[in-house]
């Protein structure tokens, strides 16, 4: 489980959140309670974090995994900008900065008075250090593509820097909230850490838990709380039994709806749903036939119900989308009614492209959950139409060598679990090979715009286009659900890029 | 006696490296490369190039076994792939946790298993020796994990006494929260375990009753019991003996489904971690170890059965 969330697309697992209001179902009850809480915390309260993505080692540019982020981000380490839990990008260690006329160069002016856990104080020789750990040759960070348009990094003075770019990028402010500033005398920090963030690391026992106090020197806000305690589990069984027992006060993501229940009829929890930006959808070779033919791909987009396959996997859970943009991604529209459940046209749509009679693919499909599930209600909904799905179950191995790699299959399921991942669409060698030379233009120019306004609407543009073009089925949403006891309050719903910030975390007593 | 110990030493060294040569060939069979893992799949080709020349995941064969084999003579079991740490010092660590729960479950089930499979035996004729084979036959038929599970809702969820699962951070040196995150994954295997040794206890027992030198021993004029303590429980001990070597190995390797069910951070969570991971290092590390504690409960199972029978001793020069 750890290792496959690990694997898709390098990327941790970003677990979503709401930055609509609308789509933040929290309970009355936790509101009106969390009002309460406000008033009566106790400051020196440790929270106890259950958690199941234990980091590997404590170094995220060499392979630590999500759950590094959940527990360092924002937390241990901070970044020139900082991406919120609403998706927006903010300055964090950055006091101000300049982009110039031709966007190629960016000068960030630091904050004063920044120290690293170890006292030294930050200046922009961390910074531009911080910046090469994830660009440098050995990093394996998910990152360093997106910074490798980098060309040169200057420090005129201790609190600016000045980075120089080899093309545009709208997204630099973006991408380096994922870039830690760490002091450049650690040295090797994957079994310790130098950060500037509000809390410092205590102890790590591999297997365990990891602590983290408050930070006596903190530049910020001193957090609400005494300390963070992240314990692991490898179980979600013994994460759910150690909330009912009190053992952890959070669980920061639910990956079963069968567990909800015991949580959602007591009056000790609260139970929080926010939106995330995992994807579950079928992505067809859109350069083998019939899957190259927009048409066909419409009409099996028709002919499926979403809406009853997510109320079987999730309940009441969960969000339907019509394309590959989660609704904290800026370029985010409701397409859900491109396409949607049809399936008398379907079998028209179907009839005009050529398949009167329907046909028949294989489906590869990961041998873990939810895929199998998903690939039998695909395969009962798309024989109503006549087309003959064959399932075939693989490994996540298999996934990424076959498909991810070879590129050879009709068909597939997967997650996708990245925040702003709609750029894959402007990749025709991505694995399925959806080719638009209007939505590579879109997503390769919308990098160079001058404004994030611009930027904007260039994605928003490629994001109608891809629903039309039905370039993939997308079949869900994953919701993304954090459930705690009922006198802690102030935690992210939900955790863009995994982050779990704590410093805002109230527990009273 | 000595030279049977000599012999019996070589034989464990020579089934140690023949552990070691198809260790590292099956895991060398298991397809992805642990570069891939490491990476993450969105990685360039040459960030896995990169990380495979990292952990010298790109050199023949060969080379991979030799080194291999040099660090095992010096005990260096080479650091983690993915955390990068000592795979010795994280197993040392790890077997802290393993080594106490596996030898309290054992001794706990030797204390539950001798008693009532002797009673079972001399009372066999009784209501209650019937009850007794009846409950240890159920009792090898439940599976640990859902035993723990069970175990877990009563004593955890509803009674609210021991925490149900995790370790604490600071270890022994929290020594009332280690002891109490133990309680319960101890009773779990040895619950399981004292059932099957029962009737080992129980079968071994009235093999003994029916003996000849029983009864002899009671022509004598010895009573039932003090014959059966005098010679009874050393001849019933010696097949006992040979199961209980094979039921530490067990209990120790069984242990990866309750350290998962309670989420103890011993050796089962590192193996299947290490595997999902492809981080060869642990995972050889783990299985090595592992199999040097399973030749060694044989070692000293064999050793003790010599002890206890000379008939056996004879037969060994």
């Amino acid at each position: 489980m750890l290792s496959r969330t690990d694997m898709i697309l390098g990327a941790p697992l970003a677990r979503g959140r709401a930055a609509l209001a609308t789509l933040t179902a929290v309970s009355v009850l936790a509101l009106s309670s969390a009002a309460a809480m406000a008033q009566d915390y106790d400051p020196q309260a440790v929270v106890n974090i259950g958690s199941l993505y234990e980091p590997q080692n404590l170094d995220n540019t060499q392979g630590a995994g999500q759950g590094i982020n959940e527990a360092f981000n924002g937390n241990v380490y901070e970044g020139l900008f900082v991406l919120t839990d609403d998706g927006d990008v903010e300055p964090k260690l950055v006091d101000s900065y300049e982009i110039s006329d031709d966007g190629l160069t960016y000068t960030f002016t630091l904050k004063d008075g920044v120290t690293f856990h170890s006292g030294e104080t930050m200046t922009s020789a961390d910074v531009k250090s911080s910046i090469e750990r994830v660009t440098a040759e050995n990093s394996a960070s998910s990152r360093k593509k997106t910074l490798a348009v980098i060309d040169s990094i200057e420090t005129p003075d201790d609190k600016t820097v000045v980075v120089t770019l080899s093309a545009p990028s709208i997204s630099l402010p973006y991408n380096l909230s994922y870039v830690w500033i760490v002091n450049d005398d650690a040295g090797d920090i994957s079994a310790s850490e130098d950060g500037t963030g509000p809390y410092t690391l205590q102890e790590w026992r591999r297997g365990s838990a990891l602590a983290m106090v408050p930070f006596e020197d903190y530049w910020g806000e001193e957090p609400t709380n005494g300390g963070v305690m992240f314990q692991y589990f490898t179980d979600a069984t013994a994460q759910n039994n150690a909330l009912l027992t009190g053992a952890v006060d959070i669980i920061t993501s639910v990956q079963s709806p069968d567990a909800l229940s015991m949580f959602t009829d007591n009056p000790d929890f609260t139970v929080s749903e926010g939106a995330s930006t995992t994807k579950e959808l079928m992505a067809y070779n859109d350069r083998v036939a019939p899957f190259d033919n927009a048409q066909v791909r419409a009409a099996l987009s028709r002919a499926v119900d979403k809406e009853k396959l997510l109320q079987a996997i999730w309940g009441d859970y969960g969000t339907l989308i019509g394309s590959f943009v989660p609704p904290t991604d800026p370029w985010y529209v409701d397409l859900t009614d491109v396409n949607a459940y049809d399936p008398e046209s379907a079998k028209e749509m179907l009839a005009e492209a050529g398949y009167p009679d329907g046909f028949s693919f294989t489906l590869d499909t990961p041998d873990y959950d939810p895929h199998p599930v998903v690939a039998q209600f695909l395969q009962n909904e798309l024989a109503k139409i006549d087309v003959d799905v064959k399932i075939n179950i693989i490994t996540a191995n298999e996934w990424y060598t076959k498909i991810y790699k070879a590129h050879d299959f009709d068909a597939t399921l997967q997650e996708h679990v990245n925040h702003r991942d709609i750029v894959f669409y402007g990749n025709p060698d991505f694995y399925w090979g959806y080719d638009n030379p209007e939505v590579t233009r879109l997503i390769s120019e919308s990098e160079s715009a001058h404004s994030m306004e611009e930027q904007t609407e260039m994605l928003t543009e490629a994001n109608k286009i891809i629903a039309e073009d039905a370039a993939s089925m997308w079949l869900y949403l994953y919701p993304q659900i954090v459930v705690s006891t009922s006198n802690v309050s102030g935690y992210p719903l939900n955790g863009l890029n995994s982050q779990f910030f704590a410093y805002d975390i109230q527990k009273a007593d | 006696m000595l030279r049977y110990i000599l012999r019996r030493l070589v034989i464990l060294l020579l089934s140690l490296f023949i552990a070691a040569v198809v260790l590292f060939v099956l895991l060398r069979l298991l397809p992805g490369d642990p570069a891939n893992a490491l990476v993450g799949v969105g990685a360039t080709p040459e960030q896995i190039a990169a990380a495979q020349a990292q952990l010298g995941s790109d050199q023949p064969l060969g080379v991979q076994f030799l080194s291999y084999l040099g660090d095992l003579a010096r005990f260096d079991l080479g650091n983690s792939f993915v955390s990068r740490s000592s795979v010795l010092d994280e197993i040392s660590r790890r077997l802290s946790v393993t080594l106490p729960l596996t030898l309290a479950a054992f001794v706990l089930a030797l204390v539950i298993a001798i008693p009532l499979g002797i009673l079972a035996a001399v009372k066999a004729d009784r209501w209650y020796g019937l009850l007794l084979s009846v409950v240890s036959q159920v009792g090898i038929a439940v599976p640990v994990f859902w035993l723990g599970i069970l175990l877990v809702y009563e004593f955890s969820l509803n009674l609210r006494l021991l925490p149900s699962g995790g370790f604490p951070l600071r270890g022994y040196a929290d020594p009332g929260r280690a002891i109490e995150s133990m309680v319960l994954p101890v009773l779990t295997i040895a619950i399981v375990m004292s059932a099957s040794l029962m009737r080992y206890v129980r079968a071994a027992t009235l093999e003994v009753l029916g003996s000849d030198f029983l009864r002899t021993a009671r022509a004598l004029g010895e009573s039932h019991t003090g014959a059966l303590m005098r010679h009874g429980l050393r001849n019933a001990a010696v097949p006992v003996v040979s199961v209980l070597g094979i039921e530490l190995s067990t209990t120790f390797l069984g242990a990866v489904v309750v350290e998962q069910v309670f989420s103890l951070p011993g050796m089962g969570s590192m193996l299947l971690l290490g595997i999902q991971q492809r981080d060869y290092p642990n995972i050889q590390g783990v299985l090595i170890v592992s199999t040097l504690l399973v030749l060694l409960t044989g070692f000293l199972a064999d050793i003790l059965q010599r002890v206890l029978d000379p008939r056996l001793r004879k037969e060994a020069r």
